[in-house]
């Protein structure tokens, strides 16, 4: 278990530099940081505001003064866009930190107790993972109302049983190792063991686990808006977004294309950086490379 | 000619050299000893042989099989030979075996393949040769899956792999490393055998120089990826003309000077253990019925006195780590009593365990699996501190490390190094060093020279015996390898099957031993001083 040693004395600056040396970590960590400058941007400043209606200005192609066009009511596709990210960047990070909150918490105690504990929270979590997750979120919306709140709790329920499994078979993992043993040979009890040795050794799956949730959570939540049940209006998301673009798609294809393409950028960038990450942060698969 | 001719070979790995100048030759039918500590090329050497070196790795040199050129031959050529011609056996008979195929299949495979016979014939060449490793067919049919057979059937099916096709040169990479001693014995009985039989010639990589000389008509010494010395096996090892053969050769005989052992007489016990008994549920009969318990330990008693070393010895699967994790309080005995210090250990809750924690602790066979791969060495040997009653401040911390590190041999400024940064020996140390933190009364020590070179092996015994002698710490050592038990310990105790059949003064249970289980050890336990005898007197 020499190798899993080796990730862990790296200072900041080698790791930085084994990052950069993988490919698909590069790449999504660029994209990624692109649409998050773009969302804290649109604080700011976006081309022009989206809460004002110039109907007049409808339904305009991409242009020198709209670079991505406009919607049926004047809108700006690119600050739309730009101030949709913050709804989806939101939505799916707060799922993800709802999921993580609950799941590994549950997951660590599940592998620490074991016996009944064990059995009765992974068999609720299999009872959770066996509802497709988006159709439950579509009911817990439809119960509770739609909005960008419902959509968060939903998706960040759906979080909780992947993140639970994830903690629970590293801890499993671990539990058995002769330093676990040590320690509790040391009178540590299985919380503290958990808090010292058990999570820093699973935070690396945890870690790319979250950016893979993440990327689902924006996909998630494009989804929930596209039926109606995310964001409401005015608040512009890209599922809405491209709602609105369908029954236009024959008119005015760039209605769909950009939004759909933020969406796709998005969640392919996260992905890639959960891949990169993964490579880079396990010292076994980096040495064959 | 020599079936094997290996003339100054050379291997580098990416610019740094790893073999250099090594010259060895095997004749048809003899037995060669490759002996070396980890890290001197041993295995590398075998792997040229069959041209299995990772990539990236340089060769110079030659290497002559059988008249064909090795280091040049095609890939295809040097398929058709491993295998065939050049069998082998590796160290961990868990990895060697693919867990989804029966042993059958993988026996098969390998004839089908280099003989082109078919399906048939093959299954039955399989059947014979896995009959003739010790795996009849009646007891163990082809469609048995490697999870379903022990350490060591799992090996004879290797072997059996190895030798399917007959081959003239067979390469053993320590095959017996991963077993206890009675098991070393069959399997390097069976290999012997084996070689005799087909007139194969054999390669033997072994840290183990009694298990050497025991098997090989000439012996090839190896450090650093060089030949330190080599020559004909008795001779070599006896007259240990070359300084590190005698350096190896003494490490492996290695006894600690321990002055006269404490008198226990009188003094209250430090340990009873009293009646333990554990059982482990069985599978499930069916889903209304349980499963026959399987008891690990039975009905085992006995006392340690404070400063008194004991071991515990006994094969695979006797039970021994389970009593050790009872004694630890890691694990509840299903029925007895475990007092330490007059305390009752089994009905405490892990609050009340506490004060008792700082009087026991442990060592493990694993130097590296027994540390967190992320915390610095300080906070790795300040971990039991957690069980003294007052808090400790930073700087007193520190100090208390530093103590223990210098204790075990260490310099303080190892303290904010990572665990990987040491070698195998020196994280025994640090183990070590953790556990006598606290000034336990007891250590228990779990095979903690078993994974360790020879020479590195014989320093850790020495710290334990100086320990021993100084702190005045209680061991009970728990081995399978009875050189160690008999270097380090007063009073032996033989498990068997979770009971104790024997127990006595060292010297005297292995000098003599009266139990059948302890007989069986002490028959099978390696020792180079017997081995090479026994090898003078046949050569007369």
């Amino acid at each position: 278990m020499s190798d899993a040693a080796g990730a862990t004395t790296e200072t900041a600056a080698s790791f930085v530099a084994k990052a950069f040396s993988s490919r698909s970590f590069v790449v999504g960590f660029a994209i990624t940081s692109l649409i998050a400058l773009m969302a804290i941007v649109s604080f700011f400043w976006v081309p022009y505001d989206v809460t004002v209606l110039p109907v007049a200005d409808r339904m305009k192609p991409p242009s020198a003064t709209h670079l991505l066009g406009t919607d049926h009511f004047g809108r700006d596709i690119l600050s739309m866009i730009m101030v949709g990210s913050r709804n989806s960047i939101a939505v799916a990070l707060v799922a993800v930190g709802i999921g993580m909150g609950l799941g590994v918490p549950l997951g660590c105690w599940a592998a620490a107790r074991g016996g009944w504990v064990d059995e009765v929270l992974m068999r609720f979590n299999d009872l959770v993972f066996a509802f497709p997750a988006l159709l439950s979120a579509i009911m817990i919306t439809a119960i509770f109302g739609p909005g960008a709140i419902n959509a968060i709790i939903a998706i960040g329920i759906f979080n909780v049983p992947v993140f639970a499994r994830v903690a629970r078979a590293g801890a499993l993992a671990l539990w058995p190792r002769e330093f676990i043993l040590a320690a509790r040979a040391a009178g540590k009890g299985p919380a503290l063991i958990t808090l010292e040795h058990i999570l820093p050794n699973i935070a690396t799956a945890l870690l790319v686990q979250g950016t893979i949730q993440f990327a689902l959570g924006v996909l998630a939540e494009a989804g929930l808006s596209y039926v109606g049940l995310g964001a409401q209006p005015p608040m512009p998301s890209w599922g809405r977004m491209l709602f609105d673009a369908q029954t236009r798609m024959m008119v005015a294809p760039y209605l769909a294309i950009f939004p759909g393409m933020a969406i796709v950028a998005t969640v392919l960038g996260l992905n890639l950086l959960g891949d990169g990450l993964s490579d880079v942060l396990d010292p076994k698969l980096r040495r064959q490379r | 000619m020599s079936l094997l001719e290996i003339e100054k070979l050379g291997v580098d790995i990416g610019g740094t050299p790893i073999l250099k100048g090594i010259d060895l030759s095997i004749a048809a039918g003899e037995a060669v000893g490759l002996v070396g500590e980890s890290g001197s090329g041993k295995s590398m050497t075998a792997l040229t042989m069959m041209r299995l070196l990772p990539h990236l790795a340089r060769t110079s040199g030659r290497v002559t099989f059988d008249g064909i050129d090795i280091l040049s031959a095609t890939e295809e050529r040097m398929c058709a030979l491993r295998g065939d011609d050049i069998g082998m056996v590796f160290q961990e008979p868990m990895t060697a075996l693919n867990p989804v195929k029966t042993i059958g299949e993988q026996v098969a495979e390998g004839i089908r393949w280099h003989t082109g016979v078919g399906r048939a014939e093959a299954e039955d060449r399989a059947r014979r040769i896995l009959d003739r490793v010790g795996l009849p067919e009646a007891k163990f049919p082809l469609s048995r899956y490697p999870h379903e057979l022990s350490g060591g059937q799992r090996q004879r099916v290797v072997i059996a792999i190895a030798c399917a096709l007959k081959p003239k040169l067979l390469i053993a990479d320590e095959p017996t490393t991963a077993l206890d001693v009675v098991l070393q014995k069959q399997i390097l009985d069976l290999l012997r055998d084996l070689v005799q039989e087909n007139r194969m010639g054999l390669l033997l990589i072994s840290h183990d120089l009694a298990v050497v000389t025991d098997m090989s008509d000439r012996v090839t010494i190896m450090r650093h990826g060089e030949v330190m010395e080599e020559g004909e096996t008795a001779r070599t090892l006896s007259n240990q003309v070359h300084p590190y053969t005698r350096q190896l050769a003494e490490a492996s005989m290695h006894v600690p000077a321990r002055a006269k052992t404490h008198a226990f007489q009188g003094a209250a016990p430090l340990l009873e253990v009293n009646n333990v008994v554990r059982d482990y549920p069985g599978r499930r009969a069916s889903l209304l019925r349980k499963g026959t318990p399987t008891r690990a330990v039975d009905d085992v008693s006995f006392t340690i006195h404070p400063g008194q070393s004991t071991a515990l010895v006994g094969r695979s699967g006797c039970g021994k780590s389970t009593l050790a994790r009872m004694i630890l309080a890691l694990d509840r005995p299903t029925a007895g009593s475990i007092r330490l210090t007059g305390e009752e250990l089994t009905t405490k809750d892990e609050a009340a365990l506490k004060p008792l924690r700082r009087n026991m602790q442990v060592v493990f066979q694993d130097p590296y699996g027994s540390f967190d791969p992320r915390h610095r060495v300080e906070r790795l040997v300040a971990e039991p501190l957690h069980l003294l009653d007052r808090r400790i401040g930073a700087a007193e911390r520190r100090d208390m490390v530093a103590a223990a590190l210098h204790e075990v041999g260490l310099s303080s400024r190892d303290m904010d190094k990572y665990p990987h940064e040491f070698s195998g020996g020196q994280r025994q140390r640090i183990s070590i060093a953790r556990a006598i933190i606290t000034r336990p009364k007891l250590v228990v020590a779990d095979e903690p020279v078993s994974a360790l070179d020879v020479s590195i092996r014989a320093q850790i015994l020495d710290l334990f015996a100086d320990l021993n002698q100084r702190l005045g710490v209680a061991y009970l050592f728990i081995t399978h390898d009875l050189t160690v038990a008999r270097a380090i310990t007063d009073d032996v105790m033989v498990m068997h099957d979770g009971r104790i059949v024997e127990r006595g003064r060292t010297g005297d249970v292995l000098d003599d031993p009266q139990s059948d289980a302890a007989k069986d050890l002490v028959a099978a336990a390696p020792d180079l001083h017997r081995a090479i005898a026994r090898r003078l007197r046949e050569q007369g």
